[in-house]
């Protein structure tokens, strides 16, 4: 049973195409790198398979569920975050995990009881009645992921998640998403540092709104005889003909 | 400069690029105008009076031919007892209610005192008084027609010239007031909420690293709004003038003068919001309900400020708004120049002085 | 899951220190100084005096004039042109112009005449001013010519008796009180939860939860019930100082009161919800629910009643939820009205209450 299965998925905005007929499966448990350009189509497919938007055309099953006509199942089986938002400024940080929680049907037991073991696993213990926008901008980020698997979600859907983050805080936060792979959750996560493509288990490059790659980044490298993934994706890149709004 | 003209290019571009708020903008005081100037009177006509005929004879039947005659007036029925009288006032069925004691005519014959009961619904002091005294003028008038035309109106013959507004147009007394409270809104409350949103985006710590100082930066945050305030100043007038029928009989010169003064005095306290307020929201509502009720309330512009207690009459020369109002009356209304209205030009001018200064302290420091 | 929701509005209200202490004071604001503000009584008119006759006749009636209560003399001069300046410069109101001979006219029985000038830049102001005067000096001569012949035939006079029902003192704050009651409402569940809406659009956190589990209608009454409850606890704290700082005390059904306030809520923040879709930014947001406040404000029958209003206004005023709420808040307060008396404003209530809603509901499919 894959966890996320997508054919033939489109997204048409008026005459332009913004995603054009994707096909690929995401299995159990992996770490599934989403590659590609800005203005590629990145963002609008995973909106789709997140529930955000309806397709055009094609069909997309995430942890079980139909995007299309079970969206609201899905959204409950999965999890996210991305680096625009991710949790409530205003609010303390013990806030926010009551909040997540409560919104995903944990019970209030449920949640104190592993409140407090999140806490310790990022040391934020004593930080517990601080508010969120105190919080510099790397332990935001680790906490936010923590969130968005507290409910033991299937899947968890990661846009951008280290932007803006200093180079030992994104190892530190890769090495989360290691543990949270080798629990069972399946990470599907989309960025820009080329470096991190490298600890994914697969990863697929979009271009022009199509999928140009999808492989493991070994094989990959082999393919195109280039010792860094960065330089896989500067010969795909090429051949785009979009650019970036 | 070039930076500055760019700047203010770019405030342009997003104030033209936001339809629906620029249309509002431009159709607020226009609309205001109209409402003010059409729906909002206190004059009543074609109230629903009943009777209470305790005598139903000529005398009282007359009285009530003579009232439903008014256009002020419309016979809507005879009740029964007194206990009606508050049903159909509690429901709003009737405006008015006269009550004729019994044996009306004969005790007028034999030279008694006739009394009439006027009974009036008392929530809405102003209407009340109102019909009460047009129901009172109407019987008085009457009354003097049966006693003979031997009775002079008085003893003394008052003759009442109106000055400056004979025909007792409303319009003129609000005109100025609502134009002195469009003019303050967008320049303040547009102005702040501006300011307020570039810091809230992250954008004001951009602008203050460059080269461009604070006061060009508040320059060129309110050149915008003061364009777009001379425009509403504009229609405005035009529209007070073609359509209301408010002459502007003084010195344009002295209305350019003062109105252009008292925007710049506008935009400044924008500015001198935007620096209190710490996010958008805040300025809004600071703006919006902290400066609108005041000005709405103690400006002199719907309520005369006379009648108010003395605080609040303290509070009002505190308000710019006041000393505009003051001035466009004078030279609209009642066609005076520049040289009467220097009280107020002083004041605002000071107005303007205080607000710059406090704003050009405030603004750096805040940012940390 | 809406309980977690509502939870965090209530935090982020409370995080959020300018919104609470607003939401306070601004309804003891209104309630405690529009009141005294808001009248069109007639107070401290500034009167200045051409007195040609300087007679003990003359002396006597400025006495009366001064201990009026209603007129202030501010001055005396000794030319019309002199006084007419007093007027322009506003420091007079009206000009009173005694004439030569003025007591001898009255002891020998002819009829001298007075000449009133009035400002009437401010109609009202100055055309009852007039009246006012004018009758003072009427009574003046009447008790004057009462000491010297006492005779005078006063017979066949018709005595016309006021009665102001609900309001005998007819007093101003009775009347505007409870309908500023209403304003406050429509403040704190109208355009409050709709700026909430709008500034989480603005912010980006909406989109936040939309890939959550949590529905979008659950979402949506997760931010009007704490607006609702804020918003009812506001008007339970208004009436305590209607009654603590003005005495005043519902004389009508308390639950119509009520009933009348939940369908005036739901109306109001189902308007507010209509704004929050088309609106994209604070800007936006607030100028959309000015305008149409504005316009339902001055329709409403808050300051002038609608039964003066010509008839393109009574019926755009019929589309007002403020109309009916603040015809029921006047009614129960004033009228003693009970819930069947006040069926005329309830029904037309919840029909703008399915009319806004359901238009909520609709332009929400549209926009998303």
């Amino acid at each position: 049973m894959s966890a996320i299965t997508v054919t033939d998925l489109t997204k048409k905005f008026g005459s332009f195409t913004a995603v054009d007929h994707i096909n690929f499966l995401v299995k159990d448990g992996e770490i599934f790198g989403f590659l590609g350009a800005n203005g590629a189509g990145k963002t609008t497919a995973m909106r789709m398979l997140t529930g955000l938007l309806r397709p055009t055309a094609g069909t997309g099953i995430v942890a079980g569920y139909d995007i299309r006509k079970e969206s609201e199942k899905v959204k409950a089986n999965i999890g996210y975050m991305s680096q625009r938002f991710a949790l409530y400024g205003d609010m303390t940080v013990d806030e926010n995990i009551r909040l997540f929680g409560g919104i995903y049907g944990m019970t209030r037991r449920e949640i104190q009881g592993k409140r407090d073991k999140l806490l310790d696993n990022l040391g934020l213990s004593t930080q517990r009645n601080s508010l969120v926008s105190t919080l510099p901008l790397g332990w935001k980020q680790k906490l936010a992921f923590s969130v968005s698997i507290f409910h033991s979600p299937r899947i968890v859907f990661l846009d951008e998640p280290t932007g803006g983050v200093d180079p030992a805080s994104r190892r530190r936060f890769w090495e989360m998403i290691y543990e949270a792979a080798e629990s069972g959750i399946t990470v599907f996560v989309t960025t820009h540092y080329m470096d991190e493509a490298e600890y994914c288990d697969r990863v697929s490059i979009m271009v022009d709104g199509r999928i140009e790659a999808l492989d493991t980044p070994g094989r990959l490298k082999e393919e195109y005889q280039v010792s860094s993934m960065d330089e896989v994706f500067q010969m795909i890149a090429r051949k785009a003909q979009r650019t970036a709004d | 400069m070039s930076s500055l003209a760019a700047f203010v290019k770019k405030e342009f571009h997003h104030i033209l690029r936001d339809r629906w708020t620029l249309m509002i903008l431009l159709a607020t005081p226009i609309i205001m105008l109209i409402l003010i100037g059409f729906a909002m009177t206190t004059e009543v006509k074609g109230t629903t009076f009943m009777v209470l005929d305790l005598s139903q004879d000529a005398a009282s039947r007359s009285i009530i031919e003579s009232m439903s005659q008014s256009t002020y007036f419309t016979f809507g029925g005879y009740l029964n007892d007194e206990e009606s009288i508050d049903q159909v006032l509690r429901r709003g069925e009737s405006g008015l209610v006269l009550v004729f004691p019994a044996r009306f005519t004969a005790t007028g014959v034999q030279g008694g005192q006739l009394h009439i009961a006027v009974i009036t619904d008392g929530s809405d002091p102003n209407t009340a008084k109102t019909l009460t005294n047009y129901a009172s003028a109407i019987i008085t008038r009457w009354a003097r027609k049966q006693g003979g035309a031997a009775s002079p109106s008085g003893l003394v013959e008052v003759e009442t010239r109106f000055l400056y507004n004979p025909a007792m147009k409303g319009a003129y007394n609000f005109v100025p007031g609502v134009l002195g409270m469009i003019l303050l809104l967008i320049c303040a409350m547009m102005t702040s909420v501006s300011i307020a949103r570039e810091k809230e985006t992250g954008t004001m710590e951009i602008l203050l690293a460059s080269p461009m100082r604070p006061a060009a930066i508040i320059l060129a945050k309110t050149i915008p709004y003061f364009v777009l305030s001379c425009l509403n100043l504009v229609t405005s007038l035009f529209m007070a003038m073609s359509v209301l029928g408010v002459p502007v009989r003084g010195s344009w010169f002295a209305l350019v003068i003062v109105s252009l003064l008292y925007i710049v005095v506008g935009l400044l306290m924008g500015v001198m919001i935007s620096t209190i307020a710490n996010s958008q929201l805040v300025a809004l509502l600071i703006s919006g309900m902290g400066m609108m009720l005041p000005v709405m309330l103690l400006s002199g512009m719907m309520f005369p400020v006379e009648s108010m207690p003395l605080l609040l009459r303290i509070i009002s020369h505190l308000i710019p708004t006041r000393w505009y109002v003051s001035a466009m009356r004078k030279i609209m209304i009642k066609g005076l120049s520049i040289g009467s209205i220097v009280t107020e030009l002083a004041v605002l001018a000071l107005m303007g002085i205080v607000v710059l200064v406090i704003s050009l302290r405030k603004f750096k420091p805040r940012m940390e | 899951m809406l309980k977690y929701l509502v939870q965090k509005e209530f935090i982020q209200i409370r995080r959020n220190s300018f919104l609470p202490r607003m939401i306070l004071i601004f309804p003891i604001i209104v309630l405690l100084i529009l009141p005294l503000a808001a009248n069109f009584d007639i107070k401290n008119i500034n009167v200045v005096i051409v007195d040609h006759d300087e007679s003990m006749v003359s002396q006597r009636l400025l006495a009366k004039i001064s201990s009026s209560g209603y007129f202030r003399v501010s001055g005396q001069r000794y030319n019309d042109s002199d006084a007419l300046r007093m007027i322009e410069l506003g420091t007079a109101d009206m000009i009173l112009e005694i004439p030569y001979e003025f007591q001898k006219d009255l002891m020998m029985g002819r009829v001298p005449e007075v000449l009133i000038s009035a400002d009437t830049v401010n109609g009202s102001k100055g055309s009852l001013g007039s009246v006012y005067l004018s009758s003072v000096i009427q009574d003046f001569t009447m008790e004057l010519l009462a000491e010297v012949q006492p005779a005078l035939e006063m017979a066949s006079r018709v005595s016309i008796q006021p009665h102001y029902r609900y309001n005998p003192h007819l007093s101003y704050p009775d009347f505007m009180v409870p309908a500023l009651m209403v304003i406050g409402l429509l403040l704190i569940t109208g355009f409050l939860p709709a700026l909430n809406i709008v500034g989480e659009k603005e912010s980006g956190t909406i989109e936040s939860m939309n890939v959550t589990p949590v529905r979008k209608r659950t979402l949506i009454l997760s931010k009007l019930i704490p607006y609702w409850l804020i918003g009812f606890f506001v008007f339970t704290f208004m009436m305590v100082i209607a009654y603590g700082v003005w005495h005043l005390v519902p004389a009508g059904s308390l639950p119509a009161l009520y009933l009348a306030a939940v369908l005036f809520v739901f109306t109001v923040s189902g308007f507010g919800l209509i704004i929050s879709n088309y609106a994209n930014t604070y800007q936006q947001a607030m100028f959309m629910m000015f305008f149409f406040v504005m316009i339902f404000d001055f329709l409403s029958g808050l300051f002038t009643p609608i039964s003066s209003m010509p008839e393109w206004a009574r019926i755009i005023s019929h589309a007002s939820p403020l109309r009916y709420m603040i015809e029921v808040l006047r009614g129960v307060y004033l009228r003693g009205c009970l819930t069947q008396d006040l069926l005329r404003q309830l029904i037309p209530l919840g029909v703008l209450m399915v009319v806004s809603n359901s238009w909520a509901i609709i332009s929400y499919r549209k926009n998303h």
